[in-house]
């Protein structure tokens, strides 16, 4: 890179401070030449929501701040993966590890923190990780979700150890967090909330224990257990560390600028040397180091200013309000958690605690747990030192407060500074509708994400009650369910286009047409015309399509009974398609995954069985234990009683995926119990439950009834089906319905005499006009079904010259500017 | 231009995938008209030509994101962006009148 003029400002540093300087210094001048360095090899990301990342599945990418676009329509040069080795003041360059040199004129300096480790012996063995990126992230996602991890242990009991703790948890790891101090997050929390705190964290299923002082981790090769002082050891095979965090000043201490723990700036964020400024969490300001979004962004803001000669407002250093962003927790930290007059409201048996904290007759801290209405109202307090003369009233004041009652100047963004004037403004200036508008506009909500329930309140109440709005079926034009049923049947609407013709349902975006495709379907008891673009790609083609675009082939076997002559047919197909993976379902099926769309109709033939229906909304399995014929403890012949059920229903379409279970007795193999319908043999009676889940939620299904006969079962578990089939919404599981409509209203239907025959004979109506999909091989509804435009023997690649008399009579997207 | 398919290859409503100029493109037949954009989606790399196609849009079967068939921005919750390109139809044959080679970025504020 050429050494010139028009260097420029350049920020060394890809995290969430490098790139609020860029947002920043581009809100200001648009035109200055501006580069950002990422040492990590990718753009910035949102570092805040990592343990969200810990605890889902979500990719990484889903925490990118701005895609590469947003870079490159704003001139800035951006290099990922670009470590810089030397800082170099007196010629103005930047020395990069791979051995470029990059010159700049005005310079930021935002290489941010790196974790603490403490120097203990153990500290590299195998099993121990920190906490601090994406690779960090995915290392201990793994290791928490393989077989030989039986117990974790986080050392650090801060906010980030906790959040830590939580991710872990959610991969099926029993975790203990082992804290030095006498109680966690002692830096924002004072000993009544945090103790508080620590039966909530239980129930998520995090131990906790205080007062360790941990020595060494133990072990040969890889972490086997923690020694703390005294001698105690607990067992531990995966050991994330997050005791804090260190400034990383290195290369700004090198380069000669005055450090003390980080790199000392003044109010405009200038550090020693003239040109170079530092933000974020490698910045000391006034003796304080930043680890909260909010104080990054203002420091940011100021910090643009001076690097482009600008006048600002100088910087005072923030207060600090932290939420743990603990998915079942509601904590909220501002300031100061102890002071010469404190108002505290506490009610132990529901884990609610609630704090003002008054110093000098100003409001200078809050600490709310369990309870955290009012604590915007709270935070523009003690951020404007307001004078509180009544502590206790204030605190209750706060309590009766909604986000809907700040003031207009209120912050309820912290992360992007957005008040809530702004958001009203979104809705009465901009024309936004809905919560998810208003936020793209504003960036509120778009941050650390704690604040969205705020942002969805405010927008409710200034665009006149969002918060009834009912469960659209097509957002786009707010349609309900019940709306649109009462139309398709008034005017005998047998297509989605015909609705779509009519009412624009489905026409905008397209998300709903799956669900206007069932509805259309369900009302025309499955005689209606099938239109297939309206169908998720799995329903077109009957198969479930994978993470490479291949396709799953799980054909029917009923109650999972197979015979050897299916299991040879199985086995050959796999063979002659080279399925790359055959595998044994949970519902007791076989999977044939990584099947090519193409081969589908013959994949179908060679195997001569029906669709499992594993692809869609629809019945999939009725798994049932081995029964009466085989089993010394059964009590029922379940096996009989689950095929039969799978009989009845196989080929329905329903508003969500619906897994069964019979069982032969009450040692319930089946699982019958967190089924959506499940069914298990008692001594001379059969018991029916409805609304079970064990899948991301569990839930223990709701006794339906008690009958005497298997037939009696079935008809109960059918009538149920066809109600579920008739009321719930699209994508709605029984476990979410059942509640919903409530356990006597779902009884009165489905087990009275004259609607339960009712609701029987339907589903026989609708079940008499299904077949099986897999027939489709034969008869496709398109001759390129299953087939994309390339045909192999012949590629679609020769160019063809075209007549140019030929008239277009269509034409595609336009041309740019056109929009 | 190149002859990518004839009109009765893509059913209403879906689209198919097909080789043009050695890129993997996805040809759209959409209630609007007929449209082309790069095969794989920019976020995970799925097959846009399997996704749900409304009168302008089209989502991905994988994760649902939602692209603008005409300009190949993303209409829904992040910030990607994939290649948009001409097409023209001619009696019974669909053209791509020429490959775009860069995405349009999209000057939003959303984060992705």
């Amino acid at each position: 890179m050429s050494r010139g003029e028009s260097a420029g400002i350049v920020v060394v540093g890809g995290g969430i401070a490098g790139q609020a300087v860029v947002e920043a210094v581009r809100d200001r001048d648009r035109d200055v030449p501006l580069t950002l360095l990422c040492g990590e090899p990718r753009l910035p990301y949102d570092r805040v929501r990592l343990s969200e990342l810990l605890a889902s599945d979500e990719d990484p990418d889903a925490l990118t701040l701005r895609p590469s676009e947003w870079f490159a329509d704003r001139g800035v040069t951006v290099l990922t993966g670009q470590r810089v080795a030397r800082l170099e003041l007196e010629g103005q360059t930047l020395e990069l590890e791979a051995g470029a040199t990059i010159p700049f004129t005005r310079l930021a300096v935002a290489t941010g923190s790196r974790p603490l480790l403490p120097p203990i012996p153990g500290i590299d063995l195998d099993g121990v990780y920190a906490f601090r990126g994406p690779e960090d992230c995915d290392a201990i996602r793994s290791a928490a979700a393989s077989p030989g991890v039986r117990r974790a242990v986080v050392i650090g009991g801060g906010l980030l150890g906790l959040e830590a703790a939580r991710g872990i948890v959610a991969q099926g790891c029993a975790v203990t967090v082992v804290h030095l101090m006498d109680r966690v997050m002692e830096r924002q929390l004072d000993a009544g909330a945090a103790e508080l705190l620590l039966p909530r964290l239980r129930e998520l299923g995090v131990e906790v224990l205080l007062e360790r002082e941990t020595h060494a981790i133990v072990g040969d090769e890889r972490a086997q257990a923690l020694r703390f002082r005294g001698g105690e050891e607990l067992a531990a095979d995966l050991v994330v560390v997050s005791i804090g965090i260190r400034p990383e000043a290195s290369l700004a201490r090198e380069a000669g600028l005055r450090c003390e723990r980080g790199i000392v700036v003044d109010d405009h964020m200038r550090t020693s040397a003239p040109g170079v400024v530092a933000v974020g969490e490698c910045a000391e300001h006034r003796g304080v180091v930043y680890g909260l979004v909010a104080p990054i962004i203002e420091q940011a803001r100021v910090a643009a200013a001076t690097l482009l000669d600008r006048s600002s407002d100088p910087y005072r250093g923030s207060v600090p309000s932290a939420k743990l962003k603990v998915a079942g927790i509601d904590l909220v930290a501002i300031g100061a958690a102890e002071g010469d007059s404190e108002a505290i409201s506490v009610d132990a048996g529901a884990g609610m605690y609630r704090k003002l904290v008054v110093r000098d007759g100003v409001a200078a801290g809050a600490v709310l747990l369990g309870d955290i209405r009012g604590s915007e109202a709270l935070l523009a307090e003690i951020a404007g030192a307001e004078p509180v003369p009544d502590p206790l009233g204030r605190l209750a004041a706060a309590a009766e407060l909604g986000p809907e009652d700040l003031p207009d100047t209120a912050q309820v963004c912290n992360c992007n500074s957005v008040c809530k004037g702004e958001l009203i403004a979104a809705v009465s200036e901009g024309g936004c509708a809905t919560p998810r508008e208003v936020m793209a506009r504003t960036r509120a909500g778009t941050g650390c994400g704690s604040c969205r329930s705020s942002v969805i309140a405010i927008v409710a109440a200034a665009t006149g009650g969002l918060n009834d709005e009912p469960a659209y079926l097509c957002p786009c034009e707010r349609q309900t369910r019940e709306e649109l049923a009462g139309a398709i049947r008034e005017h005998g609407w047998r297509s989605v286009s015909e609705v779509t013709h009519a009412c624009r349902t489905g026409r905008e975006c397209g998300v709903c047409k799956p669900a206007l495709a069932y509805l259309v379907s369900e009302i025309g008891e499955n005689r209606h015309r099938e239109e297939r673009h309206a169908r998720f790609i799995n329903d077109r083609v009957h198969a479930n399509i994978q993470r490479d675009g291949t396709f799953s082939v799980v054909p029917r076997i009923h109650g999972g009974v197979v015979t050897p002559d299916q299991l040879r047919r199985i086995a050959d197909a796999a063979d002659k398609y080279q399925v790359p993976m055959v595998k044994v379902t949970g519902g007791q099926r076989i999977d044939l995954l990584g099947v090519r769309k193409q081969d589908l109709p013959a994949i179908w033939r060679d195997l001569g069985m029906t669709s499992g229906f594993a692809y869609s909304k629809a019945v999939r399995t009725v798994k049932t234990c081995v029964g009466t014929d085989f089993c010394r403890y059964g009590l029922g012949d379940s096996i009989a009683l689950g095929i039969e059920m799978e009989k009845a229903w196989e080929g329905l379409h329903t508003p969500h995926k619906v897994k069964s279970g019979v069982s032969g007795c009450p040692r319930n193999c089946a699982e019958a119990t967190v089924k959506d319908i499940g069914v298990v043999a008692l001594e001379d009676a059969w018991q029916v439950r409805v609304g079970g889940a064990a899948g991301g939620s569990v839930r223990e299904g709701d006794v339906l009834c008690t009958v005497k006969t298997r037939a009696e079962a079935l008809r109960a578990t059918t009538a149920f089906l066809q109600y579920y089939r008739e009321h719930a919404e699209y994508k709605e599981r029984t476990y979410d319905f059942v509640p919903r409509m409530g356990l006597d209203e779902v009884r009165a239907a489905v087990l009275g005499e004259e609607s339960s025959a009712a609701l029987i004979e339907r589903l026989r109506i609708a079940k008499a006009a299904t077949r099986d999909p897999w027939l489709e091989r034969d008869a496709p509804y398109h001759p390129r079904q299953f087939e994309d435009l390339d045909d192999p023997d012949s590629p679609a690649d020769a160019d063809e010259v075209l007549d140019d008399d030929a008239e277009p009579t269509l034409v595609g997207p336009p041309e740019d500017g056109a929009r | 231009m190149i002859r990518v398919c004839g009109v009765e290859d893509v059913p209403l409503g879906e689209g198919r995938a097909v080789v043009v100029g050695g890129r993997r493109v996805a040809v759209f037949r959409a209630e609007d008209g007929w449209f082309a954009l790069d095969a794989a989606c920019p976020h995970r790399g799925g097959p846009l030509a399997d996704g749900i196609v409304a009168s302008r849009t089209v989502i991905c079967p994988l994760h649902e994101h939602r692209f603008d068939l005409a300009t190949g921005e993303e209409r829904s919750n992040g910030s990607y962006c994939v290649a948009a390109h001409r097409v023209e139809v001619r009696g019974e044959d669909v053209y791509v009148v020429d490959l775009t080679n860069r995405s349009r970025g999209r000057p939003s504020l959303e984060m992705a």
